[in-house]
């Protein structure tokens, strides 16, 4: 741990905020990884615990469903020996009784060093970050970003493929409201990676073309070029404005089956962000097959989040406000 | 003898008669009764004399498009507030819209608001009735009684009305009144959860966006039934270059049709939303820089007839909501003059004459109320600014309860010296 403290200081990781990847620069992105892979021995240890938390209470806000995000950002502060308050409440803001601001204070007037939000809406941490006190950490909000998660990605890809530059990249599916498509995008293109934005036109987000990835409709066109792809989620409750006519039609156009995987290159890397759901956007027989790294995602997913509790809470202790 | 006020040697401003000079105005029991060089001895004999030396002279404001909240949110604004806020922002009349809780939809309403304004004793106090009850859009609210009432006008403000029979209906039915059908155009279909402007922001931002056309498709529609009906009709704060251009095409017809901007959609771009704050939250929503471009290039050629506030106050604690959850709106009645200074004068776009025109005299004749002029026997309505005063806006210092403004500590130009309502002195920036 003390020669990780030291590599954090020297490069100057400063930000007690982890918000989303857009306003990160490659070296910041790096040096998170950099610093996950020293956690990520720890927990290859019988005793998987280290004390650089020790005495920080970390709260997770979740104001949206999620087990996975939630269940691997705790174990990652009790890893690093926090205490963990679970705060969870699924209605969204309304302008009587208590509002986010209202909860975020009353929490922090707890003595709270770390908050991880999760909301249905964008922007949620940014609008934290300026009201309270502590560490934010974004674990999603709306469609704007998942920062955590993108991290994942990067570090999984990293570890298989050494680097990032020139990695071609599909993200296929419902792009328009996905944050995890939007901070791979920053990510992986930071880092040197091209990447595909594949699915239907009306799950295109505005102005699309002005963002710094390519674009297809088209999954066949772009399977056999790519190095990796990482399979979004249909959402069903999106299905009411019905951004296409079937699950059905949707799945033959951008599911990704075996037979598609014939064409694809024998090492591509496929990835989801899960749940997935077997037989729609993935067929079983992929997301468990030997290109599959879902279950490699979800573990890297622990060294990356006690890397960044690890480097706001450092950056926090620096900057002396805390 | 008359209850006179001279206000002399001021720069008359008045577009509806053509003066622009300077000169003197004699208000005589609370009716203009003249304008020019007023002859000494009868100056003499007037007690109350403003020498407005320096400063402009003009007809008072006029702000057909205000949110007043008052019945329902009166912790937000109340007639009385936004009545003061008005006053010292310059306008002598305001209309609000009928976007309260309950409803302006019957006579009893409309009397309801006039008697505050009148309590108020600031502003004259007008209000425009819903077209539809509840401003659902489904059956028509009772025009002809609240025309008898007053009202100057009728819109469902706050939404546009949706359904193309309807608001066919609504505008045959007002050929009854010679009543202006005021419409926020936007057409819900295009909407959905959006919250700003669709574009590449609102995509990095992961902000439902509301695209352009969301305006521009209601607009077109109401203009196809306007050439049915042939009744007037007044398009709300136009955001776009292609609606702007709607009107330009329908303005050629010669049809019965105005419209108005606002000061956020000539100062203000969606980029203003990077932050998520949420001052920057408004319907229709902060646009593009081109389309600013476009909505100031048809102010120079006359194409836009009014230049309104859409005064929208709201609560700091509903502000401060996440930025999918906060109320639309932006309080802004108080430093509307000097921000459309800035946005108009200040770049050469139009000069005062035609600022006033959009600020007084062709509110005044939309809204059918015979002020914004200083012709003889007219109220005597007056406006008297400090066109080159330098300020910095405070919205600790607004009269309005309500702080929703995002051009806190903008340097300015131009400062309402006094606001003369019917011949009294309603507001005077020296008394404070």
């Amino acid at each position: 741990m003390n020669a990780l403290r030291k590599k954090s200081k020297k490069i100057g990781w400063n930000r007690k905020h982890l918000l989303g990847l857009r306003d990160l620069t490659a070296e910041e992105i790096t040096h998170i990884l950099d610093t996950a892979e020293g956690f990520e021995q720890i927990s290859m240890r019988s005793v998987k615990k280290a004390p650089v938390l020790r005495g920080k209470v970390i709260v997770t806000l979740f104001f949206e469903d999620s087990t996975r995000t939630r269940n691997s950002f705790v174990l990652a502060a009790s890893r690093l020996s926090a205490d963990v308050i679970e705060f969870t409440r699924k209605t969204s803001s309304v302008s009587k009784g208590e509002t986010l601001l209202d909860t975020a204070r009353n929490l922090e007037a707890m003595g709270i060093d770390i908050v991880i939000v999760r909301h249905g809406a964008g922007g949620v941490a940014k609008l934290l970050s300026r009201s309270i006190d502590a560490c934010v950490v974004n674990a999603g909000d709306g469609y704007c970003e998942h920062p955590t998660q993108a991290l994942l990605d990067v570090y999984t890809i990293r570890k298989i493929k050494g680097t990032l530059k020139g990695v071609k990249v599909a993200i296929v599916g419902d792009i328009a409201h996905s944050r995890v498509a939007r901070s791979d995008m920053w990510a992986m293109t930071k880092l040197g990676a091209e990447v595909i934005f594949v699915g239907p036109p009306t799950l295109m987000p505005c102005n699309v073309d002005k963002l710094p990835v390519k674009i297809s409709y088209s999954l066949d066109d772009v399977i056999d070029k790519v190095d990796v792809v990482n399979m979004l989620r249909i959402q069903f409750e999106r299905q009411q404005s019905n951004p296409f006519p079937s699950i059905r039609e949707y799945s033959h156009y951008f599911g990704l089956t075996a037979e598609r995987m014939k064409r694809a290159k024998s090492d591509i890397i496929v990835m989801h962000p899960g749940p997935i759901n077997r037989g729609l956007e993935i067929e079983s027989k992929i997301a468990d097959g030997k290109n599959s790294v879902i279950l490699e995602q979800v573990k890297n997913g622990l060294a990356v989040r006690m890397a960044v509790l690890f480097l706001v809470n450092q950056a926090a202790a620096m900057s002396g406000k805390r | 003898m008359a209850n006179e006020l001279l206000i002399k040697n001021g720069h008359v401003i008045d577009p509806a008669n053509g003066i622009d000079k300077k000169c003197d105005v004699l208000i005589s029991d609370a009716l203009v009764s003249q304008v020019g060089r007023i002859d000494p001895e009868i100056a003499e004999s007037v007690e109350r004399v403003i020498d407005a030396k320096g400063k402009l002279v003009v007809p008072g404001l006029i702000d057909m498009h205000v949110h007043f909240r008052e019945p329902g949110d009166e912790e937000e604004e109340t007639i009385a507030s936004g009545s003061a806020a008005a006053v010292a922002g310059g306008f002598t009349s305001v209309v609000c819209m009928p976007n309260t809780k309950p409803t302006i939809q019957s006579e009893t309403d409309v009397e309801y608001v006039h008697r505050k304004g009148r309590q108020a004793r600031k502003t004259h106090v007008y209000v425009m009735g819903a077209i539809t009850r509840g401003r659902a859009g489904v059956e028509l609210a009772e025009m002809g009684f609240m025309s008898e009432a007053g009202a100057v006008g009728f819109t469902d403000d706050g939404d546009g009305v949706q359904d193309p029979s309807i608001m066919l209906r609504a505008l045959k039915y007002a050929k009854m009144f010679d009543k202006v059908i005021s419409q926020h155009c936007q057409d819900d279909h295009y909407v959905g959860e959006g919250v700003m402007n669709a574009g590449y922001n609102s995509t990095v931002l992961g902000l439902p966006g509301i695209d352009g056309l969301a305006e521009e498709a209601m607009l077109w529609r109401d203009i196809q039934l306007v050439k049915k009906t042939e009744v007037r009709y007044h398009a709300q704060h136009l955001s776009t270059a292609a609606s702007i251009e709607i009107i330009r095409q329908a303005k050629k017809e010669s049809l019965p049709v105005s419209c108005e901007v606002t000061p956020h959609h000539l100062l203000l771009t969606e980029q203003c939303c990077v932050d998520y704050d949420t001052n920057y939250k408004v319907s229709p929503p902060l646009r593009s820089v081109e389309d600013i471009e476009a909505l100031k290039q048809a102010i120079a050629d006359g194409v836009v007839d009014v230049l309104a506030t859409d005064h929208a106050p709201h609560l700091q604690s509903e502000k401060e909501l996440e930025f999918l959850a906060a109320p639309f709106g932006i309080a802004s009645l108080e430093c509307a003059l000097s921000l459309y200074i800035k946005a108009l004068i200040e770049p050469g776009i139009i000069g005062w004459s035609e600022l006033i025109r959009m600020m007084s005299s062709n509110p005044g004749r939309i809204i059918g109320v015979d002020k914004g002029t200083l012709s003889k026997s007219k109220q005597g309505d007056v406006t008297i600014i400090d066109p080159d005063f330098e300020y910095v806006i405070d919205v600790n210092k607004f009269h309005s309860k309500s702080r929703n403004c995002p051009y806190h500590g903008w340097a300015v130009k131009g400062k309402v010296e006094k606001t003369i309502v019917g011949g009294e002195i309603r507001y005077s920036a020296d008394t404070l």
